[in-house]
């Protein structure tokens, strides 16, 4: 009920603790903001870093290894990633693993002593981060998801959040909000993605806010099949066998004669290439690999198991929140930070998986944190006296359970989306008929009559949806995520952006990429 | 998906109450942990690093119920072997230095 609203009031709110977010209410906190940092659920294991280890970015400018990491974001770009802002988001990252480093994080040496500040143990690396927060007085609030933004004349100021435990709601003013509310892999089990459920797009699409890159969003991530395991980077060193033992894709693209194969049937791997160091080096780096082999007596070097496909969205795919050559979202007071921000600069048409994902989050979180200070700083005292309102007009007023119909339209949505014959590989014939299932599933007011932090979620889940269709569907084209099986060749023509936002009616609008990245003045 | 809170070991800390991002248990007063939405569970296996005395058993099935015994998840060494390989205890990370993943790109095959 809405007739007991706890108040806060904070200079920033942050919207998600995972990376980004942790590094954005650093960065403010650091500017001498006062920061209350929400999530969903605990600052520390929510999101898709805490469950996995990540690999970093750590090369310094003008080094021969920095020159490989930018020639490869280049290269796999596909025309869209960009050099400046690559070098950029790499410097600052090497700035805040240092900084790592200095305030004590215990990284990992090399065998001849030199410290390796390449890898980032999610968990060890979330419940670091969340100590330092709090020691600087930053105010953590865990399950506590965010419902909608507050708008005070067009300008972002603040939120409101509910209590996931108590239900109670909480409605908090701010100088400025950062959404660092992780991507959307639409609830395909990929690992830790249950809680990344588009939540932050909706809320900033809602109070008018552009998204961009959402058709490169198709990425699946590799797991054993009875698994949640989506750590790809095993499968360098395996071998792909469909049920008669063929060995699939020698040459080529090897994730796609997967995807083809399960479409048909089961599909194995085997880690038979890594040598024994290698296979020391995983085990002694990231155990989480081999807790489904291990409870299950499987030895993944030598006996194949059956895998399949994850999607991965934009947790690990490039779409999100359209942002400036910083963090500035198109709606002024709203900054985002991470997957919920478009990696289209950073990693063009292709994943950001691992080490390019958590540099960007590093690099914009802390852009975010920094921006959302001086935008405060900017706003004067003045601001805590703003009229404030909601953004929905919708009275969010009774909270009884969620119905059982809220999870058949999760279902619904889940099997537009996530299919290897629908997700992966697309064609016009799908995504009309996703188009007009979503458009019909946002139409229908019957399953959320009750809106409560379920029906939230199917919401961003279907909004999401209907993003990335549509600009799919714009896109006649096949250019790294993007695979259209009736338009299988690049068009150099289309190496432009697409932009699309809105609720209701959702548009979508093909942009020059440069400069794609407005200033930030503007 | 989460399957076993160990009635002979948990401690009532409930610190796997707080620390699940998918808030799955409900504390119990003066009782152990339930696990009160199982098919919530997204199968991350963080609360075993949480856990100071491997009360937690994750199935590694994620969409299924494995049906495990806790006598035999013992008898196998299973129970906090993924907060042991990770090298955690009393709920704080003491194994990150540890990592040996730079192994993954020394021969060059991939870049970071």
């Amino acid at each position: 009920m809405l007739n007991k609203i706890e108040k806060a009031e904070t200079d920033v709110l942050v919207i998600g603790g995972g990376p980004a977010g942790c590094w954005a209410a650093w960065n403010a906190v650091s500017a001498g903001m006062s920061v209350i940092l929400i999530d969903k659920g605990y600052v520390g294991t929510s999101g898709a870093t805490a469950a996995g280890n990540t690999t970093t970015i750590y090369t310094k400018r003008g080094t021969a290894e920095r020159a490989a990491t930018v020639d490869q974001r280049l290269r796999l770009g596909q025309g869209f990633a960009e050099q400046a802002v690559v070098e950029t988001v790499l410097d600052r990252t090497v700035e805040n693993l240092d900084l790592l480093a200095h305030w004590g994080y215990p990284f990992p040496t090399y065998e001849d002593g030199r410290p390796y500040r390449g890898m980032l143990r999610g968990p060890d690396y979330l419940r670091f981060m969340r100590q330092k927060l709090i020691k600087a007085r930053v105010k953590i609030l865990d399950h506590c998801p965010a419902e909608e933004l507050l708008l005070s004349d067009g300008v972002v100021a603040g939120a409101i959040a509910r209590y996931r435990r108590g239900g109670e709601a909480l409605a908090i003013h701010a100088g400025a909000v950062v959404i660092a509310s992780g991507g959307c892999a639409f609830l395909s089990g990929a690992l830790g993605t249950n809680n990344l459920t588009g939540d932050g797009y909706l809320m900033a699409a809602e109070a008018g806010a552009t998204l961009s890159g959402m058709e490169f969003s198709a990425q699946y991530g590799i797991s054993p099949a009875y698994s949640s395991v989506t750590k790809g980077v095993v499968y360098f060193w395996g071998t792909f066998t469909n049920e008669a033992g063929d060995v699939l894709g020698e040459a080529g693209d090897r994730q796609s004669a997967v995807a083809q194969e399960l479409i048909k049937g089961s599909v194995y791997a085997v880690l038979d290439k890594a040598p024994p160091r290698l296979q020391e080096g995983f085990r002694r780096g990231q155990p989480n690999i081999f807790v489904p082999f291990d409870r299950l007596g499987i030895d993944p070097f030598t006996e194949r198991f059956p895998i399949t496909l994850r999607h991965e969205g934009t947790v690990r795919g490039t779409g999100g929140l359209k942002i400036d050559a910083r963090a500035g979202t198109t709606v002024p007071g709203l900054f985002a930070a991470g997957d919920a921000a478009t990696r289209q600069a950073m990693s063009g048409a292709t994943t950001g998986g691992g080490g390019p994902n958590s540099s960007w989050a590093m690099a914009t979180g802390s852009w975010a944190g920094e921006d959302a200070a001086a935008f405060v700083k900017a706003l004067g005292p003045l601001w805590r006296s703003r009229t404030v309102h909601r953004v929905s007009a919708v009275a969010a007023s009774d909270r009884g359970e969620a119905n059982d119909t809220v999870a058949d339209v999760t279902d619904i949505v889940k099997q537009q989306i996530l299919p290897v014959d629908r997700g992966f590989f697309r064609t016009a014939e799908t995504l009309t008929a996703a188009s007009q299932s979503l458009n019909a599933l946002w139409a229908d007011e019957t399953w959320r009559s009750r809106r409560n932090a379920r029906v939230r979620e199917a919401e961003a889940l279907i909004a999401t949806a209907r993003w990335v269709t549509e600009s799919a569907l714009l896109r006649r084209e096949s250019r790294g995520l993007q695979r259209r099986l009736d338009h299988p060749e690049q068009n150099s023509a289309l190496r432009k952006a697409i932009d699309t936002g809105g609720t209701d009616h959702i548009w979508t609008s093909y942009v020059s990429l440069s400069p794609q990245r407005m200033s930030h003045a503007s | 998906m989460i399957e076993i809170v160990s009635a002979d070991r948990c401690v009532k800390c409930d610190l796997c109450v707080e620390a699940c991002p998918d808030n799955v248990f409900d504390a119990v007063a003066d009782g152990i942990p339930v696990i009160a939405r199982q098919s919530d569970c997204q199968t991350c296996f963080l609360c075993e690093l949480f856990c100071p005395t491997d009360a937690l058993y994750v199935s590694p099935f994620s969409d299924a119920i494995e049906g495990a015994s806790e006598a035999d998840l013992i008898a196998r060494g299973v129970m906090g072997s993924f907060r042991r390989e990770m090298g955690w205890k009393n709920a704080k990370p003491r194994g990150t230095s540890g990592d040996l993943s730079y192994r993954i790109f020394e021969t060059g095959r991939i870049i970071p």
